[in-house]
């Protein structure tokens, strides 16, 4: 395997190459922009239609009271994971080949929250009731219930979304310093001025630093776990058949690092190709990143064998005929498509030419996330569909358009925020590349030096 | 007597390291190497620290104190919240349950501490922080930068003692 970077590229290049990238991307750049806008415009406009009409649009009855706003919403969650946690684990860990390209993986995070965050508030329906169902006591005498993990799930998304920002900023405040001194007029002067908080790399500032970013780091590694295991409470801890399950909270954790991991290899090549990162987001890079996502894939498949047992052998017969449901039934199309894109095209990762083969690996990577997307939504639906009273059997509900157009609607929501992200902000960490570069140059020196030392020695004796 | 400020720009850190021993171990009057002298890098060197000597990190209390307060607060306002409810039926169960208390008191541990450890590096690092004296952008590409301030009469030996070291650009500027 290459060199995860070139360890002779220059400091100053690094900055022009990056700050590059926040003014003359490539077309492809604003043609994403177009797409995501068109896509985001069918959903707002379902939106406004289910508003104005009611939910019944959407299609959505009892008993399929949660349906694709709950399996998207849980997806978006899902996907937000594997950014922050990945960045902190890897920081703990020292695996520098993480630093060119963390940023857009933390940024990741933070938009698939705040489009999870949408789902929440559609799937209410009565957006205008919306403080209804908050949790304060009032002369409505609705009480907050502190049991209940609907509750949990609101602190915990809160907590990681704010955690993931602060995360986020921290960690570019030095860079935006740079983008502070190297633009020298307009908004973008003022804005990265203000955010920049006056950064100058003093030593007093590199020490306070370097003990802030990894202290959040090892906050962030927990509290990601409990977060996709409190969404999972949201599923076990209630009483219907199939999501009583005991390994429901790390199934939920090792899909969402397994969604959120191909994401980052979709994004990843995207981003080399429009902001022209050749250099910084290399095939070795990838190469590590699509092991990495490889190995979460066998879990997740490990887990959701797990899952099938644990239904087959509870001597619940109602559990067991919805997973004979999912497999042969209404969803048997989709409950397959999730098999096969969730565990059998992961080893296609196995391929060793494949993995830095970049339209490849982009093929995978979408599958990858279509099986988690898939994933989330076999979860939902099928339970509903057939619950423990035989009034519930109903196998054949079909969501809507509308559904379907405000799902679709999310994805250009998400890449439109991503993409003006990564206009405004660099989306690779100019100042950790150069620390990447120079600890690596200083250790290959190190070694050279030794080399010759030994030899020196060989020549004496 | 008013305080003056030099700003020394070196290629990189083996020079910029030699700068700061000599500065160290030099008796300038007028200058107290422990207090005026500043080392801006474009990236964070362990080996500052080396050659500074190593200075306290407080962020870590701030942590401890944030995380420890929204723990506490939460289970307070959680348990203060159920304690108040007694009038609603619990069919026997406890009114302070505290396993399911315990998930948002965890959330919220962590959620203070974050906000707190952020608090803290704000005060800590001194942010946000008006531009100081001299500042070079050079700093933020690929260049370390040397502050140091003293008396007047100090100025010259500094100036000296920078040049001898080849550095690369020295800025001068009176202080406040």
């Amino acid at each position: 395997m290459g060199k995860d970077i070139r360890e002779d590229i220059a400091w100053a290049q690094i900055n022009k190459d990056v700050l590059k990238s926040l003014e003359s991307p490539r077309k492809l750049y604003w043609v994403i922009i177009f797409v995501a806008l068109l896509v985001f415009s069918v959903g707002v406009g379902c939106e406004i239609y289910q508003y104005n009409t009611g939910m019944g649009v959407a299609n959505m009855d009892n008993p399929h009271v949660w349906g694709l706003y709950i399996a998207s919403f849980i997806f978006w969650i899902g996907m937000s994971h594997s950014g922050t946690l990945l960045s902190a684990i890897l920081h703990l860990m020292h695996a520098d080949w993480r630093k060119p390209i963390y940023r857009f993986a933390e940024a990741m995070t933070t938009f698939s929250l705040l489009t999870a965050g949408l789902f929440v508030a559609v799937h209410l329906g009565r957006l205008w009731q919306v403080y209804y169902a908050l949790p304060y006591p009032s002369e409505r005498w609705i009480w907050p219930n502190f049991q209940s993990p609907l509750l949990w799930d609101a602190m915990a998304i809160f907590t990681y979304l704010s955690s993931s920002i602060l995360f986020l900023y921290i960690g570019s405040i030095p860079d935006l310093a740079i983008c502070r001194d190297n633009i020298h007029q307009g908004w973008r002067k003022k804005l990265y001025t203000l955010l920049a908080l006056g950064w100058e790399g003093t030593d007093r500032q590199w020490r306070n630093f370097r003990v802030t970013y990894l202290t959040i780091a090892c906050f962030l590694i927990p509290l990601a776990v409990s977060v996709h295991s409190i969404v999972a409470s949201d599923f076990a801890m209630s009483q219907q058949p199939g999501w009583h399950v005991t390994s429901f909270p790390p199934y939920f954790v090792a899909g969402a690092l397994y969604s959120g991991c191909a994401a980052i290899i979709t994004l990843f090549i995207i981003l080399r190709y429009v902001f022209r990162f050749e250099e910084y987001m290399t095939l070795p890079i990838l190469k590590k990143t699509v092991r990495l996502t490889f190995a979460i894939a066998m879990v997740w498949t490990y887990l959701n064998c797990i899952e099938f047992a644990s239904v087959w052998y509870s001597h619940d017969q109602v559990a067991k005929d919805v997973l004979i449901q999912k497999a042969t039934g209404t969803y048997a199309p989709f409950w397959w498509a999730m098999i096969f894109c969730g565990s059998v095209v992961p080893f296609a990762m196995m391929v060793k030419k494949w993995q830095t083969n970049i339209p490849v690996m982009f093929a995978v990577s979408l599958l990858l996330n279509l099986g988690m997307w898939l994933e989330r939504w076999m979860i939902v639906a099928p339970t509903f569909s057939h619950g423990y009273y035989p009034w519930t059997w109903d196998h054949d509900q079909w969501p809507s358009l509308i559904q379907w157009g405000i799902v679709f609607g999310s994805f250009g929501w998400f890449t439109l925020l991503f993409m003006v992200f990564c206009k405004i902000v660099p989306s690779v960490s100019m100042y950790e590349v150069k620390e990447m570069v120079y600890h690596r140059s200083q250790a290959r020196k190190k070694e050279e030096r030794a080399v010759q030392e030994e030899l020196a020695v060989k020549g004496a004796h | 007597m008013s305080k003056r400020y030099l700003l020394a720009l070196y290629n990189n850190f083996d020079e910029a390291e030699a700068v700061v021993r000599e500065l160290r171990n030099s008796e300038i009057k007028g200058f107290n190497a422990a207090d005026d002298l500043v080392v801006k890098s474009p990236i964070e060197h362990p080996e500052v620290e080396e050659f500074l000597g190593e200075k306290s990190v407080k962020v870590q209390w701030f942590t401890l104190g944030g995380a420890l307060t929204g723990g506490l607060l939460a289970f307070s306002l959680i348990a203060g919240s159920q304690a108040g409810f007694y009038s609603q039926m619990k069919g026997g169960k406890p009114i302070v349950p505290i396993p399911p208390d315990l998930v948002l008191t965890y959330e919220m541990f962590i959620l203070g501490g974050v906000y707190i450890t952020v608090l803290g590096f704000l005060i800590c690092a001194g942010l946000p922080a008006k531009r100081s004296p001299l500042y070079s952008a050079k700093v933020s590409e690929d260049q370390i930068g040397i502050l140091v301030k003293g008396d007047d009469g100090s100025m010259a030996k500094l100036r000296e003692i920078f040049t001898r070291h080849k550095a690369l650009e020295i800025q001068e500027e009176a202080g406040r």
